[in-house]
């Protein structure tokens, strides 16, 4: 069975700084990816390649058996590939209901060619933000949210577009204990619900328990790629986060 | 889908119900100042409507509003050389179509520019269109054009001015409902998750190349339309009132002040900043209609930004 996400030997430069080289990585579909690495390591420039947010300069992007390259952001997003941002990004003006309503109406709706009944959009809003937490807000604006009801509301526009792929990125940052376990919670509920699943996290404790596989990027490129258990006692995971 | 159909119908209805009431209300004072005095309010209706459309909705602002204007207002000076029996409604959508193609154009040369980046581009756009029609002889070139106004209206009888107030009124009444049906479509929704934040819209699944140009395009066409009529207005058309501040000045005020977030917004307005600077122009200075309108919108920028209508629908927010 050939794998939901195929990336071939992706690279990306920002001038002389070489962001990602020769990436190669594959997703299974329903797996869940945990992706680690130090800061400017390029976990980010990859979502963001993959996403359609930047463009890769060499290698390929394969989704599902067909290639992403060249396809903007929102047509990434109709083909199924959905993300949260490192930093909430929710649409200011719009409620809750509103942000989520933003992809049925874009996403679920373009692919199904215009037949999404208009009349449930409202519920099925409503349903996603009860699923994550936020029914009792949900005609509230987002600066009404705490940091943890931000990530959820990414969560649940993430999840609006009825991703196969969902790229989770840093979802957990600044977040305690009890809501790091809250949104473990999600994802793997998420994943229980078909969706694939990458985490971004530096959270080691959220990383261990929601990943079946681990990569690491260093540098701009992947030094290891396994079971977790394996892979943060690879001797040069070790250095990259310890040091010599 | 039904009952937003229905509910356009009577939003359209209504509006052509005021419509009607104002023009007769103007027949009833029979003085044509009311008519010249209505028509300027009522353009600036449509202008700032046309404004808010990519500027309120979509977040991109527009400086070059005079380019879009004047765009409409030399097509039709174009026209009337040509051919000067052609109606003016056909004038107006000659002048909108013009002027929507030359928003699309600028949508696909400068929408990949952002913020201030984009509105300075519009600006240069203003100076481009100046000076292509300043040097331009067949429509008077910098020392203008004269429009022969006809004294009486087509079809209605009364004074001309009655005729263009009518057209402006139609014209408002098609802007409006276009705007009013913006805002509850998934066009409205896609216009506000551009202006919130692109990214995140793209990340959505908005095509925000796509809605961008559609604002442009019908930011454009209708800024076009509501001058298109102006030559018959002023009777003589020279780049220095076709491309005056005043407009500039005016389509983003007014919107401001009375509120980007709904169709509601520009309407209120244009009425208190237009009929402000009528009666300050009448009683002390043409020279203090900009001025009316920089100060107050500087006021409204700092005190209330969402406007006069976000005053009042704000209690949710």
């Amino acid at each position: 069975m050939s794998p939901l996400l195929h990336i071939e030997k992706v690279g990306k430069r920002f001038g002389g700084f070489v962001a990602l080289e020769g990436i190669d990585l594959e997703v299974k579909q329903g797996e869940r990816l945990g992706l680690i690495g130090p800061n400017g390591s390029g976990k980010s420039t990859l979502v963001n390649c993959i996403c359609g947010t930047l463009r890769n300069e060499t290698g390929s992007v394969s989704f599902d058996g067909h290639k992403l390259d060249g396809l903007a952001a929102h047509e990434r997003t109709r083909r199924g590939l959905a993300r949260s941002f490192q930093l909430p990004r929710p649409f200011g003006s719009l409620s809750l209901v509103e942000n989520v309503r933003i992809p049925i109406l874009y996403t679920v709706n373009a692919r199904k060619k215009g037949h999404v009944p208009h009349a449930g959009i409202d519920a099925r809003c409503r349903d996603l933000l009860g699923e994550v937490g936020l029914l009792a807000k949900a005609d509230r604006l987002p600066k009404d949210l705490t940091q943890i009801e931000m990530r959820k509301l990414e969560l649940a526009r993430a999840m609006a577009a009825e991703p196969r792929l969902l790229i989770a990125d840093e979802v957990m940052a600044g977040l305690s204990h009890a809501e790091v376990d809250e949104i473990i919670a999600l994802l793997i509920r998420m994943n229980g619900h078909g969706v694939t699943v990458i985490m971004i996290e530096h959270i080691m404790r959220a990383v261990m328990e929601v990943s079946q596989r681990l990569a690491v990027l260093v540098a701009g490129r992947k030094i290891a790629d396994g079971d977790p258990k394996e892979v943060v006692r690879n001797p040069e995971v070790v250095r990259a986060y310890l040091g010599e | 889908m039904a009952s937003s159909v229905a509910s356009s119908a009577k939003f359209v209805l209504a509006l052509a119900v005021v419509a009607c009431a104002i023009f007769f209300a103007g027949r009833a004072i029979g003085n044509s100042y009311a008519f010249f005095l209505g028509y300027v309010v009522v353009q600036y209706i449509v202008l700032g409507t046309a404004w808010n459309i990519l500027g309120g909705y979509t977040g991109y602002v527009n400086f070059g509003v005079t380019a879009f204007f004047a765009i409409g207002a030399y097509s039709t000076v174009a026209l009337y050389k040509l051919m000067p029996a052609l109606p003016l409604p056909l004038m107006v959508l000659v002048g909108g179509a013009a002027a929507a193609l030359v928003g699309l154009g600028t949508g696909y040369l400068t929408l990949r520019l952002r913020g201030v980046f984009f509105s300075i581009a519009t600006l240069a756009l203003a100076v481009v269109v100046q000076t292509l029609i300043t040097n331009w002889d067949f429509v008077g070139g910098a020392r203008g054009a004269y429009v022969l106004r006809p004294k009486m209206a087509p079809l209605m009888g009364g004074e001309y001015v009655q005729y263009l107030f009518v057209i402006m009124l139609v014209l408002c009444v098609i802007v409006l409902a276009t705007a009013r049906a913006i805002e509850r479509s998934s066009l409205g929704f896609g216009f506000a998750a551009i202006r919130d934040d692109e990214a995140a819209a793209e990340a959505a699944g908005v095509p925000t190349l796509k809605l961008k140009l559609i604002a442009t395009t019908l930011s454009g066409g209708f800024m076009g339309m509501a001058g298109a009529p102006l030559p018959y207005y002023v009777t003589y058309l020279d780049p220095t009132s076709g491309f005056n501040l005043n407009y500039a000045v005016n389509a983003i005020a007014m919107p401001l002040i009375g509120g980007t977030s709904s169709w509601l917004g520009p309407v209120v307005g244009a009425v208190l900043v237009g009929g402000l600077q009528e009666v300050l122009r009448v009683t002390i200075s043409s020279a203090a209609n900009v001025l009316v309108a920089g100060v107050l919108m500087v006021v409204f920028v700092i005190a209330a930004p969402r406007g006069i209508v976000g005053l009042f629908q704000g209690k949710r927010k």
